[in-house]
């Protein structure tokens, strides 16, 4: 589980980047507290073979990302 | 690579665009529809922050776009309270970036007007504006932040649009209590209602994109990413048509340029600076204006910072003169031995936050 809440952009997704590059995961779960933080992650995500579902609860996100 | 392209930022691009060439129809300076540093310089010293006669004036376009970015972000359910960010390190950032921008003459946003509008030397802004997000980016990689903020009071997150609206206001109904510049390029002016209007829809439509001058070649580096540099080169095709629409476009030139100056290693060195700073803020002058109305303290703080910056460089001479003609002879303008010096320090200091806020793997 990666916690980037609090984070500003773009660090939230430096962080994916470089557990993705580290450890090739096949499922990767991230918080994050922002819609940019979302949609970035998302972006990245979906653009590196990921899936991605996205859970919100009280002005926090839980980004689940699974390899497709 | 990531070559997804959020149509909202194809809009803003051409919006934004769009704005920056009618504005400058309406009476802003040539090639300065919108300029996010010029702006905030011109209300420093409206509020006698710095006391440079010919860049005062309250532009209605900066609260236009902080309070577009909070409306937007209050109808979405964006808006949040938060800060507690190294707000002091913003703050010093933020003067910095200022500085590098007034070097120049021009924020990031006004770096692409000038492109479109014909003029070499913003394209060697644009230069050392990558080189200076390139050099951000290392720093990223190496675990450079600020680290966390955290929701605060909701009194917070309305600060600094509630203090430039109440300025604002201020200085339409007791106009006395400000400085309004007779010449220069803070005499000219579209009029007020139309430069909070479109202020207000810029805002809006950024808020919704997340345009950002500085995100948009960050991205490309770090991510491969090009979603947000597509609203940068938007801005630029636009207002290259809108100027050529207009009869404005005379062409590619380095010289005679509007509120410009070919001193082309502080066009570089100056936008270095800004382009540096601003990959560590996480976002351009323009980005900061839209993150604090979308609540965020650290960036208001930023803000606060930039008008700073804004008035020590003109208070103490750090600013860029634009070329100008005298007797028939062309006279190259440029920064004074205080400008360079700023810079120099800007860039020690810089590195010295970069490499003192990275934090160990």
């Amino acid at each position: 589980m990666i916690d980037a809440r609090g984070l500003s952009c773009p660090m939230p997704v430096v962080m994916v980047q470089k557990e993705v590059k580290k450890s090739d995961p096949s499922e990767l779960e991230v918080l994050v507290d922002s819609m940019v933080c979302v949609e970035n992650i998302t972006r990245f995500a979906n653009t590196h073979g990921f899936a991605v579902e996205t859970k919100e609860a009280g002005g926090e996100y839980t980004l689940r990302l699974v390899k497709r | 690579m990531t070559k997804r392209i959020n149509p909202w930022m194809i809009l803003t691009g051409i919006a934004v665009g769009a704005a920056a060439v009618l504005l400058t129809k309406a009476g802003n300076p040539k090639n300065m529809g919108f300029c996010i540093a010029c702006f905030l310089r011109d209300i420093a010293g409206s509020v006698k922050l710095h006391s440079a006669a010919p860049v005062q004036y309250f532009r209605p376009e900066i609260p236009g776009l902080v309070l577009g970015a909070m409306l937007t972000a209050l109808i979405s359910g964006e808006w949040k309270a938060r800060a507690g960010s190294a707000p002091a390190t913003r703050f010093i950032l933020g003067a910095f970036v200022m500085i590098g921008a007034l070097v120049f003459l021009g924020c990031p946003l006004r770096m692409i007007i000038r492109m479109g509008g014909g003029d070499l030397n913003a394209f060697v802004g644009l230069a050392g504006f990558a080189a200076g997000i390139f050099i951000g980016t290392i720093f990223l990689k190496k675990g450079f932040s600020l680290k966390r903020s955290y929701q605060v009071s909701a009194t917070d997150g309305f600060v600094l649009p509630g203090m430039l609206v109440f300025l604002f206001v201020l200085s339409l109904v007791l106009p006395a209590l400000f400085v309004f510049s007779e010449s220069g390029p803070g005499s000219m002016h579209a009029p007020a209602v139309l430069s909070l209007a479109v202020a207000l829809a810029v805002g809006a439509l950024a808020q919704k994109s997340r345009l950002c001058m500085a995100g948009g070649i960050r991205d490309v580096i770090l991510f491969g990413d090009f979603n947000l540099i597509s609203g940068f080169v938007m801005i630029f095709l636009t207002v290259l048509a809108g100027n050529y629409a207009l009869g404005n476009f005379a062409g590619f030139s380095f010289v005679s340029q509007p509120v410009a100056h070919s001193a082309s290693l502080w066009n570089f060195l100056g936008m270095t600076l800004a382009g540096w700073g601003s990959v560590l803020l996480g976002g351009c002058p323009l980005r900061q204006l839209i993150l604090a109305g979308e609540g965020n303290g650290d960036s208001a703080v930023t803000v606060l910072g930039m008008i700073a910056g804004a008035a020590f460089a003109h208070n103490f001479a750090l600013a860029g003169a634009a070329d100008s003609v005298a007797d028939g002879v062309y006279k190259v303008g440029g920064i004074g031995l205080n400008g360079k010096v700023a810079v120099v320090i800007g860039l020690a200091v810089l590195l010295a936050i970069s490499f003192k806020n990275c934090e160990k793997e």
